[in-house]
């Protein structure tokens, strides 16, 4: 059988330590960590990881419309381009850390690229 | 869209409302406080349809399995019959055992249980008067250790409960208390871990239970305790920790101290800075909190960028405002 990208990087337990790692990176960046200043700690982690589940191919489902409404009011305090580039780069160098080969690499920026227009709400 | 059937009638509830939300904006009278499923005062008993897992999340095995449920964490999924739980059910009678001054404004009460109450130091009990206001506390108390239950009450001005327990709560005195509660407590397969215990003002009841849980359980790793306060009479258990650091090695006491006048023996710092600036690589540390809500967000933030796992993180954030319940009767 052929495995899925959330289970070659390692299930769950993989997730929840890249999880973490990515989500300090986005919080000390000045660019964007104004976004996060009034969200609860707890749920925007829980909120991070059903993500990474998710770009990772994992047992969870997003949909542009999810996308759209989480991000609609940091779009209107001015989620731009330059913002999600920040937060991409930061899922990028999280997995280059944890080792994760560059085909894989390859394969999660592009799922996470594909929702730029939805989280933007464009 | 869900129907909920409450004593005779039924109420709709709309597609965002939580159960608390429709009963309330029908007038029903539940009582609620936090609204946030901390404090657990909403609770009600579900005796038809589906309960939603996460309207069960923090709530003890043995109401869970009744169908108890927080009202204000619950999105129902299909109709639902509800009702205020049985108070034999939640509610236990506790006598007042001692209430004693230890600084201007803190005072600490003991209660003994009618019925034994399990329970791990760093939990917490919410006390009922009978006139229904209800009001969380932190058990500083060592199950194994002491039979009465001890909670740290720090007077506030326009406090409701606190005011009353100064003035009025007298040994003697019977009360209803619900619980054990809340997830912030010591855990004996962790020994091998450093801890950080950061408090503020009686923020320090918890971590005083947890500090001595972990002590008791012959804790193998560094206990880092860090209680702050602004003036030294806020110290006000200065004595009994620094004797419990002069007989653990692996213990130590940190007062903080924000206020101009600091004596000998404490840091001129508040806790939080003051932990930071000894410890700042956190990485396999469990990390405890207690405080206002503010500091506890704050300080969170700070441990986990300092490498706690958020999942290590544990917090206790007291609400001190006056939202007062709907009485019961």
């Amino acid at each position: 059988m052929v495995q899925t990208l959330f289970e070659r990087i390692g299930g769950d337990a993989a997730v929840d330590g890249a999880v973490d790692l990515f989500y300090r990176k986005v919080l000390v960046d000045d660019r964007i960590s104004h976004f996060f200043e009034t969200t609860d700690m707890d749920e925007q982690r829980a909120k991070q990881k059903a993500f990474l589940t998710w770009a990772f191919g994992g047992p969870k489902e997003y949909s542009g419309k999810d996308m759209r409404e989480a991000h609609k009011d940091l779009v209107a305090k001015g989620l731009d381009d330059s913002h999600f580039d920040a937060v991409a780069g930061h899922l990028q160098d999280t997995l280059k850390e944890l080792g994760v080969g560059e085909d894989i690499i390859g394969e999660v920026m592009s799922v996470a690229g594909s929702t730029r227009d939805d989280v933007l709400n464009r | 869209m869900a129907r909920l059937h409450f004593e005779d009638s039924a109420y709709q509830n709309r597609d965002t409302e939580t159960v608390l939300d429709t009963l309330l904006r029908h007038q029903v009278s539940v009582p609620y406080s936090c609204r946030n499923g901390v404090c657990l005062t909403c609770m009600l008993r579900c005796s038809e349809g589906p309960v939603p897992a996460a309207a069960q999340k923090d709530i003890r095995e043995t109401l869970r399995i009744q169908g108890c449920f927080l009202s204000c964490l619950c999105h129902p999924i299909a109709d639902m019959t509800i009702g205020l739980p049985d108070d034999s059910l939640v509610f236990g009678r506790a006598t007042v055992t001692a209430v004693d001054k230890l600084a201007d404004t803190i005072c600490r009460v003991r209660l003994l249980p009618a019925m034994p109450l399990y329970y791990h130091a760093g939990q917490f009990v919410n006390l009922h008067r009978s006139d229904g206001l209800v009001r969380s506390y932190s058990l500083a108390s060592l199950p194994r250790a002491d039979s009465d239950l001890e909670l740290h009450v720090k007077r506030l001005p326009g406090g409701a409960m606190s005011n009353w327990i100064f003035e009025s709560l007298v040994p003697g005195a019977a009360l209803d208390i619900d619980g054990p509660h809340g997830g912030c407590y010591y855990l004996a397969e962790e020994s091998d871990r450093p801890l950080l215990l950061i408090g503020n003002g009686t923020g320090l009841a918890p971590l005083f239970g947890i500090a001595r849980d972990a002590l008791a359980s012959d804790h193998l790793e560094p206990i880092h305790l860090y209680h702050g306060t602004r003036y030294s009479d806020g110290l006000y258990l200065d004595r009994e920790l620094r004797a419990m650091a002069t007989a653990h090695d692996n213990f130590t006491y940190v007062p903080c101290l924000s206020g101009d006048e600091v004596p000998a023996g404490c840091r001129r710092s508040r806790a939080e800075r003051a932990a930071f600036a000894d410890h700042s690589a956190l990485a396999d540390w469990r990390v405890y909190l207690c405080g206002s809500p503010a500091m506890v967000n704050k300080t969170k933030k700070l441990a986990f960028l300092a490498g706690a796992a958020l999942a290590d993180i544990c917090s206790d954030p007291f609400e001190m405002t006056d939202k007062r319940a709907v009485p019961r009767d």
